[in-house]
């Protein structure tokens, strides 16, 4: 049995109908037991007090901002060498749930900004890399939008995608050209985890876990209603011949 | 390939072409600095050289869509993909003249413009050497975008959304060359002409793709 | 040249399959069928405008759609020169005469008439020199003496050894084509849709 059996939306549809609901709830339980630990039993920061614990949310969803573009880009790579329709459709349900946890990560950098550098944005090359993120996700998703024929909208979009993801790399290293910003080296990356106490690194890692699970969680729902979406239509058009 | 390069400066300068507009476009983008910000010839001094990469670079996005709409319009398009020239060399032409019809101009013209912007004298090479290093990787870069949303009906808002992103890194690298005080301007002419290359080698492979898949 | 089971899709819905032609020297052939039938999808394909890579060879074939590929702003001269151009042909004055261009030469090709713009994009077909002609309705807004005129360079074309595969509504006088009804390959509707097939809600 191969894993390309799951290409298949009849099988993909049997196969996240049984593991969908172990799978949120593993995410609900991995997320909460994680963000109660981290909000409620861990010390405050002897400098930053208790705004530290937006770490708790800022950095899953950072993570999961990017894998997110991540997987849509290895799915669209699937579609366009291997034409499997589920594949493109996975890669079209994960565009808004990557957005989301952009502008939230977005958001609550800018809101650990305040305290921290006394403004909400100062084009911090690290946020603002995550605002080039947030601009790649609507151009992604205008491109789907605009096309009717979702076979040629898969197509464009999967070469969008490629494409996108080297100009965001490029972009990622370019914002470091042009300005050398206020991050004080760690304060807002994984790379924290090497300098904070373990007290703050066990929840994170729970929360980022969960936070992952979520991803697939609503992924899979969401590539679920695509799938019904793209049935409809055929349908409809088999009626209408 | 040569005949598609004559071919479309031809179009390009012929009424309607749309030559003149992007020049025109430019030169009140760079009229509006002053309105906006008020005529300081200090602080015009301090932006002009990011001002004027980013006048260049919105007149570009202007006239993207006809690299291939009006082709696509007429059947051109279709007529080209299946003749001999292979769809990338298309894509590579097309990107050429526009390159000689907007990139090369809007390099030229940005030295009185800077005047009026008060450039710093000492700026003036570096703007214009960094115009000509940039400017083919915005040709290109758009020619993606246009082949892109060729088959989308009044796609040139969609267009710039999309190019736009993929702009950011010639942008950076571009205003940060000319960048008043910039310590070692010869880095980043370097890189911006590195980016350059590598959109003419890889983009027409890839807008080749994307034409494909709008021809079918 | 032999193309077998070719299967053709319009906006992703198959609407021919197991299309089997053979093409060989001095072959006419005329697809026959209602509108909607898929003559303007298989030609497509056949010219490599298709979703699979299963296209003649774009050095040996010219393709003609419903559109003229002509530039409005140049004129009739150097509409042809480019296209000359792109077929690194020289253009021959012989072509110009035939399509009774000639006349026509300096002007704009915006400011011709429907049936001269067909006559230019047709030159074009001619001027290419390829050896597989695709033309798809090419006698559309023609009048009866050019549609003569047609149908011999076609006849001479395929006399020289070139093949041509056309779509059209109106019987030609071309004793020699055989006729090819498409219907025949008419994509049954049960054709498997990925979506359609298994069983879920």
């Amino acid at each position: 049995m191969s894993l390309w059996e799951y290409a298949n939306p009849a099988k993909f549809m049997a196969l996240s109908t049984r593991v969908l609901p172990a799978l949120a709830c593993a995410s609900a339980v991995l997320l909460l037991s994680g963000l109660i630990w981290g909000f409620f039993f861990t010390p405050d920061d002897y400098k930053q007090g208790s705004t530290v614990k937006i770490i708790f949310l800022h950095v899953p969803t950072a993570l999961m901002a990017i894998n997110a573009w991540l997987m849509m880009l290895v799915a669209s790579l699937i579609w366009l060498v291997r034409r499997h329709h589920v594949s493109a459709l996975a890669a079209k349900a994960a565009a808004p749930i990557g957005i989301t946890m952009t502008l939230i990560a977005l958001a609550t950098g800018a809101i650990w900004g305040k305290p921290m550098w006394g403004t909400y944005w100062a084009w911090d090359p690290r946020l603002t890399s995550f605002m080039i993120l947030l601009v790649f996700y609507l151009g992604y998703m205008a491109l789907w939008r605009a096309i009717e024929d979702t076979d040629l909208a898969a197509d464009l979009t999967s070469i969008l995608c490629m494409v996108g993801s080297v100009f965001a790399l490029l972009s990622r290293y370019a914002v470091n050209f042009w300005s050398q910003g206020l991050h004080q080296g760690a304060s807002l990356s994984l790379d924290k985890e090497q300098h904070v106490d373990n007290a703050f690194y066990f929840p994170l890692v729970i929360c980022m876990l969960g936070m992952g699970l979520l991803f697939i969680t609503l992924v899979l729902i969401r590539t679920r209603t695509e799938i019904r979406l793209r049935r409809l239509s055929a349908l409809q058009k088999r009626t209408s011949q | 390939m040569i005949p598609i390069i004559l071919r479309d400066v031809q179009l390009a300068l012929r009424s309607g072409g749309g030559f003149g507009l992007t020049l025109a476009f430019f030169l009140v983008l760079v009229m509006f600095v002053p309105f906006g910000i008020g005529a300081n010839l200090e602080l015009l001094a301090r932006i002009a050289p990011g001002m004027l990469w980013i006048g260049a670079l919105l007149s570009c996005i202007l006239s993207l869509d006809r690299i291939f709409q009006l082709d696509w319009e007429d059947g051109t398009l279709e007529a080209l993909a299946t003749s001999p020239i292979p769809l990338s060399g298309i894509v590579l032409s097309k990107a050429t003249a526009h390159w000689i019809t907007t990139g090369l101009p809007l390099t030229m013209i940005s030295l009185p413009l800077g005047y009026l912007l008060n450039l710093p004298p000492a700026q003036y090479g570096l703007v214009l050497l960094s115009l000509l290093c940039g400017t083919p990787a915005l040709s290109f870069i758009g020619a993606f975008g246009a082949a892109l949303t060729v088959g989308v009906k009044r796609g040139g808002l969609l267009l710039s959304l999309l190019v736009m992103p993929l702009y950011i890194p010639t942008l950076i690298l571009g205003a940060q060359s000319v960048a008043v005080g910039t310590a070692e301007p010869g880095i980043m002419l370097a890189l911006l002409a590195a980016l350059s290359l590598c959109c003419v080698v890889f983009i027409p492979a890839v807008s080749a793709l994307a034409l494909r898949a709008n021809l079918r | 040249m032999k193309i077998e089971s070719l299967t053709c899709r319009r906006a992703s819905t198959p609407i021919l399959q197991g299309v089997n032609l053979e093409l060989h020297s001095g072959m006419i052939t005329v697809l026959r069928g209602p509108n909607g039938s898929g003559k303007t999808t298989l030609l497509r394909h056949l010219a490599g405008l298709g979703s699979d890579t299963q296209g003649l060879d774009t050095e040996e074939i010219v393709f003609s759609g419903h559109l003229d590929a002509i530039k409005a702003t140049l004129t009739v001269g150097e509409n042809l020169r480019f296209w000359a151009g792109v077929y690194s042909k020289a253009l021959d004055p012989a072509i110009i005469e035939n399509f009774e261009l000639s006349d026509l030469i300096e002007r704009p090709a915006g400011r011709l008439s429907a049936g001269q713009k067909r006559r230019l994009g047709l030159a074009r077909v001619v001027l290419s020199g390829a050896k597989v002609w695709l033309l798809d309705e090419p006698t559309v807004s023609l009048d009866t003496a050019s549609t003569d005129r047609l149908v011999a360079l076609i006849a001479d074309h395929s006399a020289r050894g070139g093949a041509c595969i056309l779509s059209t509504h109106i019987d030609l006088a071309l004793p020699q084509a055989q006729i090819l009804d498409i219907t025949q390959f008419k994509a049954s509707s049960q054709e498997a849709d990925p979506f359609l097939s298994g069983d879920f809600t």
